[in-house]
């Protein structure tokens, strides 16, 4: 498994797991074995009895013996050794269990890291076109559910695992070495456990991929719900809105009781097993004892050797849950991060070099599935240049503004800036060099200042006010009792829908680019404070190409050149005169907005027929 | 990944635009291991469930009885029936038969318990997330504004999750605190002195678990802490991925992660540190108990003051003795984790609604649909009014319009009108009726509103338009998307209305959004429509058409207008001016154009472009709308 060759990388403590790991074996398996002898020395009233005992520790207690002289009964003298053994090797499994645990745990955690920057990494490479597909309470869960799981796995199962066969393997060598009948039965629950074990992996392994499937759909649910809770409130649907938590929920709740009636079967399942075949050698070493074929002590020794695997098997339980959960988080991890990000640079991609900065659009194509969202576009924008673009809804104008900072790769044609072809250059370059005021304004949870600064995080405090005075936003801010560091709430619900698009071209004019797009950035701001925000950024447009999308014919009369755009086509273009002079689209558009006197009143004249027929 | 400059200079100055701590450190409390209050709270939804519990409870005895009896049953087939010389097949036999009888009960009440508290506990916490859910549903919005979702999302997986598993882990606590005084009871019945002196081993422990425990939980409290600052980075990286790609913060934002989940891995490896340090701990004390059983109690063997069977049990149970104690220790630290999440959760259920019901309120079934402020004076932060003295009336079936530079408050107006916020002072009428007087539910009914920020829902086009609306049929649903034009483009899509919408309709454009929450507004069918620049992204001539079919559909109905693009709203009955949260204006267009205020000179704006403008006339505009900020 891919985790397991992740978890090789720390071949120094895994090393140092596993020699503990045979230490912590040894010394928790001579304890049954002292424990036999002492109850064989205990019951000699003759210490040559003790021979009875295991030839290491008759040896050590023989040499020992001599040292205590003649006077003391060897029966006391062994148990005294007996006694200080045991308590060395309980000292030596607790260390060595100490030792193999931390290390399990630490590269449990280093793989969690590693995890976490790597997906980290990926998610913030993967293109649009993969995050447009996704839940972003999906994406999230992943990175904390599912890394936490990796991690369990590996600190809990990998190590762990080594340790119970290790423990289980030499126990039952000892076991069957010793008396193989008493041993066979003893060990007879293993295969019980072992076949237990796996078909409930199987079934839980599959088992969890539902519940997540279903949490993750509750988690859609229950975020959405937050995040639109305007729209919850205006409708007042709140039982709508419990009804779809109740399904989501009780969805999760049917596999979850199914999860846990596996473990429950198979915990208990398991320790029954081992309960009987305890039994058994209950029920056949006695009868060898009682036939004089045992000693009581060695029957002990099976005994405590059983109980000492009581735990393991135990374990084996929940590591069954372990791996069934590591598999199934890791496989969705894993499925992520093998993802070839769409766009990416090019092996040999240069730096954007930017001479004069004419951006160009040659014959572009783009579709987001399938159909052509866009038809053959081509135009230019020349430093000091503006382009205006207009078009219905739908018709392909923020695709437009997309595929400059190559958001997206055309599907025909190509894009250049001062004739590099956007693919050859890198990424990082290109998007310092080309701001999008983007329409849908996303804001961070942060201060205000947090958020202008969002695109260059080391500006000075100056730079920053008079970017918010360009955005016509500096008066606002400073009127507020914490000025630049009051928070703007989550998405910048507390700021009205102008004040975020103003924040949003602040944040955009920080990063100085070459190159700026304004889509529909001044829809929720009045004519008044665009004419402001316009004469102040004249300034800093005056070399540089610019696009403007709106539909605020106002804000565009004065480009160099204006695309009519429907359905990806460029139907009209031209300067505001031509376009006009055309007669066409523009010019309905421009009837409607700007003349108001002809158009309008004609408009307004039935309109007021209307209404006075409503009123009476 | 090559990290470039970015790296070092994030090390040395802090980047101004830090990413959020996610949950703060001063939110996560010291926490009690013991809040008798969270506990008492927490027990009241697991009395929803006491029958099964009890059952749980006595499966759990049970379970912990016949672990106890097991190496009794030990000893004395040691001591009965392996009686040196004395070997007793028929006493072998029943003992055997009774291990028999207690295995039995030990698996049967194995299982039920786990089953019935794994399940018990999973509807807790169902009801639990409910309770939190259904009680965010009603808080009021000023709540919800300051709140981020991550928290609240948090709190009701994560902390709702540690509530869980307390429960569980409190059932089998009880067991190993049973299974503990058990053993201890059997020790000393079966040897007092033997037993006491094993049990001399205690104190140590406790002891040193005194020492170990401050330092322990704090090392795991800042585990959990940097864990859900690592969390939130990511959970914000995630949401904003647009806006790190178009400016390029990648770089910045992944030495600031590293930065958090290096803390967060260092923290965690204390953590373990101070958790594995434990294990040697309890194993010497477990040694130290052998090694006096064994010479004790071989001594008194040997004395034959006890027989051999009682040190096989003593033994026995010291191996067992430790698990206990050891998972009491590890249950010590959900039980703390469940307070601090209990604390935050019953946090959440506390928050007063403080936007509720009367008790009487009315629910009218029919309203006339007009619209009153009277004196009206609202401020989202207290000594900070946002919209001062207002009044003004609709009548019923007039359309208004608001106007006013951006920022001016015509969104809080129309937030007032819905009563998602409650004013200060004087007050709002809808229909005749105080918005605090009636339902919540009737406003719901009665006004529909198309929100400034379209948000969709994930799910098909046909649902979202629906929304709430149970009782509307596709020919409904049709014609509302006829209404806004929104029809045709539906149609165009591979899958028309059942398309399925991403995540706030992300694959569709931004006027489609719009257009999408215009047509469930008015599927909505209700007395009010209150439109926030409800066609501000899309472009004139399709809101013609949308003007123009909404006429047939406004008949009888009131309309409340926001518009920036003046056209949009010359047609209305009567149009208001805010500007800094005070009327200046009032009338219809031609009124307000022969009157030369603020509105004239924005509409002027609108038809032009500042070259043409006069440069006084922007001067104007300037100062007037600057009067807005002084
Ligand atoms: N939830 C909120 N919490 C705190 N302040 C808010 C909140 N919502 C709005 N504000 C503040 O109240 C003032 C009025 O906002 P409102 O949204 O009503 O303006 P608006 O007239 O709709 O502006 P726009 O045309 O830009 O949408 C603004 O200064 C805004 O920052
Ligand atoms: N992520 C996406 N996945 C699939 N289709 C998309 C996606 N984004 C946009 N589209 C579709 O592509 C077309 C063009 O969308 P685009 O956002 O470019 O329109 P627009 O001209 O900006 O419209 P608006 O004026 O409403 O902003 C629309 O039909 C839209 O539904
Ligand atoms: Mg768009
Ligand atoms: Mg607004």
């Amino acid at each position: 498994m891919r985790i397991t060759r992740m978890a090789l990388q720390y071949r120094w403590r895994l090393f140092a797991g596993l020699i503990t790991i045979f230490l912590a074996s040894g010394f928790q398996l001579a304890i049954p074995i002292l424990i036999g002898s002492a109850v064989d020395a205990a019951r000699s009233l003759d210490g040559n009895n003790v021979e009875i005992a295991n030839g290491m520790v008759v040896s050590a207690i023989d040499e020992i013996t001599g040292v205590f002289g003649e006077g003391s009964d060897p029966a006391k003298t062994a148990l005294i050794i007996i006694a200080v053994l045991l308590f060395i090797m309980s000292v030596g499994r607790g260390l060595s269990a100490m030792i193999q645990n931390y290390m399990g745990e630490s590269i449990g955690q280093a793989i969690g890291y590693e995890l976490r920057m790597l997906y980290y990494e990926k998610l913030q490479r993967l293109s649009f076109s993969y995050h447009a597909g996704v839940h972003t309470g999906d994406l999230i869960t992943r990175g904390i559910i599912d890394v936490e799981g990796v991690r369990m796995f590996v600190q809990t199962a990998l190590l762990r695992t080594v340790f119970l066969i290790v423990l289980i393997g030499t126990g039952m060598y000892l076991m069957l070495s010793e008396d193989l009948t008493l041993g066979l039965i003893s060990l007879s629950f293993v295969p019980f456990v072992a076949w237990r074990a796996t078909a409930a992996r199987l079934k839980l392994r599959s088992n969890w991929y539902q519940l997540q499937e279903r949490l993750s759909a509750l988690t859609k649910v229950m975020d959405e719900n937050l995040g639109g809770i305007r729209v919850v409130r205006a409708f007042a649907s709140q039982d709508h809105e419990m009804k779809k938590f109740d399904e989501a929920s009780n969805e999760t709740l049917a596999l979850a009781n199914i999860q846990v009636g596996i473990r429950a079967s198979n915990i208990s399942l398991m320790g029954v097993a081992f309960m009987l075949a305890m039994a058994a050698v209950l029920w056949v070493g006695g009868l060898k004892v009682i036939d004089g074929e045992l000693s009581p002590g060695e029957l002990t020794q099976f005994l405590a050797f059983m109980s000492i695997l009581l735990q393991p098997v135990r374990q084996i339980g929940m590591m069954i849950n372990g791996y069934a959960r590591g598999s199934a988080t890791g496989g969705r991890l894993f499925a992520v991060l093998d993802l070839v990000p769409e766009i990416q640079d090019k092996p040999d991609a240069k730096d954007l070099v930017i001479s004069k900065g004419t951006l160009e659009f040659h014959n572009v194509s783009f579709g987001y599935e399938g159909e052509h969202t866009l038809n053959g576009v081509s135009f230019k924008v020349e430093p000091g240049h503006t382009i205006g673009i207009v078009g219905p809804p739908g018709s392909g104008k923020s695709t437009i503004a997309h595929l400059v900072p190559r958001f997206y790769d055309p599907i025909e044609g190509y894009i250049t800036i001062d004739g590099q072809d956007l693919r050859d250059v890198t990424l990082d370059s290109l998007r310092k060099a080309v701001g999008v005021v983007e329409q849908d304004t996303f804001l961070f949870t942060a201060s205000v200042e947090h958020n202008v600064a969002y695109g260059d995080p080391w500006a000075p405090d100056d730079r920053i006010e008079l970017a918010s005075k360009y955005a016509q936003l500096g008066d606002y801010i400073e009127r507020l009792p914490s000025g630049y560091n009051t928070l703007v709430g989550e998405r910048g619900v507390s700021l009205s829908g102008g004040q975020r698009q103003r924040l949003s071209i602040a944040r955009s004019i920080m990063l100085k680019p070459k190159l700026i797009v304004f889509d529909d950035s001044t829809a929720s701001i009045d004519a008044a404070t665009e004419q402001r925000i316009r004469a102040a950024l004249t300034d800093l447009t005056k070399d540089r190409a610019t696009i403007i999308i709106s539909h605020r014919l106002s804000s565009l009369m004065h480009a160099d050149e204006i695309l009519f755009i429907e359905q990806g086509n460029i139907v009209e273009r031209g300067t505001h005169e031509e376009l006009l002079a055309l007669g066409g689209h523009y010019n309905d558009l421009y009837e409607l907005q700007i003349r108001p006197t002809e158009f309008d009143s004609a408009h307004r004249e039935s309109e007021g027929r209307d209404n006075d027929g409503g009123g009476s | 990944m090559a990290t470039r400059d970015v790296h070092e200079r994030s090390h040395e100055i802090p980047p101004k635009a830090s990413i959020k701590l996610g949950p703060t450190q001063d939110e996560e409390v010291f926490g009690n291991a013991f809040s008798g209050q969270v506990v008492g709270r927490f027990l009241k939804y697991v009395m929803a469930y006491k029958a099964l519990l009890w059952v749980a409870i006595t499966a759990v005895l049970v379970f912990t009885i016949t672990s106890i009896a097991i190496p009794l049953i030990v000893r004395n087939v040691y001591d009965d029936a392996l009686k040196e010389g004395a070997g007793d097949r028929s006493k072998l036999a029943v003992m055997v038969i009774a291990f028999l009888i207690a295995i039995g009960f030990n698996f049967v009440a194995n299982y039920l318990q786990e089953l019935i508290v794994g399940r018990v506990a999973e509807r807790i916490l169902i009801d639990m997330r409910r309770a939190m859910y259904s009680h965010l549903q009603r808080i009021s919005l000023s709540f919800m504004d300051k709140t981020e979702i991550g928290k609240l999302m948090s709190r009701l997986q994560g902390d709702v999750a540690a509530l869980q598993e307390f429960l569980q882990t409190a059932v089998f606590a009880l067991g190993d605190l049973v299974l503990l005084i058990g053993i201890i009871g059997a020790m000393i019945w079966l040897d007092w002195r033997l037993g006491l002196m094993t049990l001399a081993v205690l104190p140590t422990l406790f002891i040193i678990r005194i020492i170990w425990l401050p330092y322990a939980r704090r090392s795991f409290l800042r585990a959990r802490v940097t864990s859900s600052i690592v969390s939130g980075a990511l959970a914000e990286n995630i949401n904003g991925i647009r806006a790190v790609q178009g400016m390029s913060r990648e770089y910045v934002n992944y030495d600031l992660f590293d930065i958090r989940a290096t803390d967060n891995l260092k923290a965690a490896n204390r953590a373990s540190k101070f958790g594995v340090m434990m294990l040697p701990i309890v194993d010497t004390l477990t040694g130290a108990a052998m090694a006096i059983i064994v010479i004790m109690g071989g001594f008194f063997v040997l004395g034959g003051t006890i027989e051999v069977g009682v040190m096989v049990a003593f033994v026995l149970f010291v191996q067992r003795f430790f698990d206990p104690i050891r998972a009491l220790t590890m249950h010590y630290n959900v039980l703390q984790r469940a307070m601090a999440s209990g604390e935050r959760i019953f946090e959440v259920i506390d928050v007063p609604v403080d936007i509720a019901d009367k008790p009487n309120a009315i629910d009218p079934d029919e309203i006339d649909g007009s619209i009153k402020f009277e004196n009206v004076t609202f401020g989202y932060l207290p000594n900070q009014p946002i919209l001062k003295n207002i009044n003004f009336e609709v009548k019923p079936g007039e359309t208004v319009a608001l106007v006013g530079p951006t920022g001016s408050g015509k969104t809080s107006t129309t937030a007032l009108v819905h009563r998602f916020y409650d004013i200060w002072e004087g007050s709002v009428k809808v229909g005749g009726y105080d918005v605090r007087d009636v339902t919540q539910d009737s406003l719901g009914r009665h006004v529909s509103m198309v929100l400034q920020e379209p948000f969709l829902f994930s799910g098909t086009i046909f649902e979202n338009i629906k929304y709430a609306k149970d009782d509307a049929t596709r020919e409904d649903i049709v014609a509302a998307a006829q209404a806004v034009g929104a029809h045709e483009f539906i149609m165009k899509l591979p899958e028309g209305y059942e398309t399925e919408l991403e995540q706030r309709g992300g694959n569709l454009s931004l006027g489609q959004r719009q257009l999408i929450s215009f047509a469930r507004a008015i599927v909505a069918d209700a007395k009010i429509l209150v439109l926030d620049e409800a066609t501000a992204s899309i472009d004139s001539y399709t809101e013609m058409l949308i003007q123009q079919a909404l006429q047939r559909l406004m008949e009888g109905r009131t309309g409340m207008v926001i518009a920036h693009r003046l056209a949009t709203i010359r047609g209305a009955d009567r149009i208001i001016v805010l500007q800094d949260g005070e009327i200046i204006e009032m009338g219809n267009h031609d009124e307000l154009m022969e009157l030369g205020g603020l509105y004239s000179r924005l509409y002027s704006m609108n038809y032009a472009s500042f070259d043409d403008i006069p440069d006084e006339l922007i001067q104007q505009a300037t100062q007037a709308a600057e009067g807005t900020s002084t």
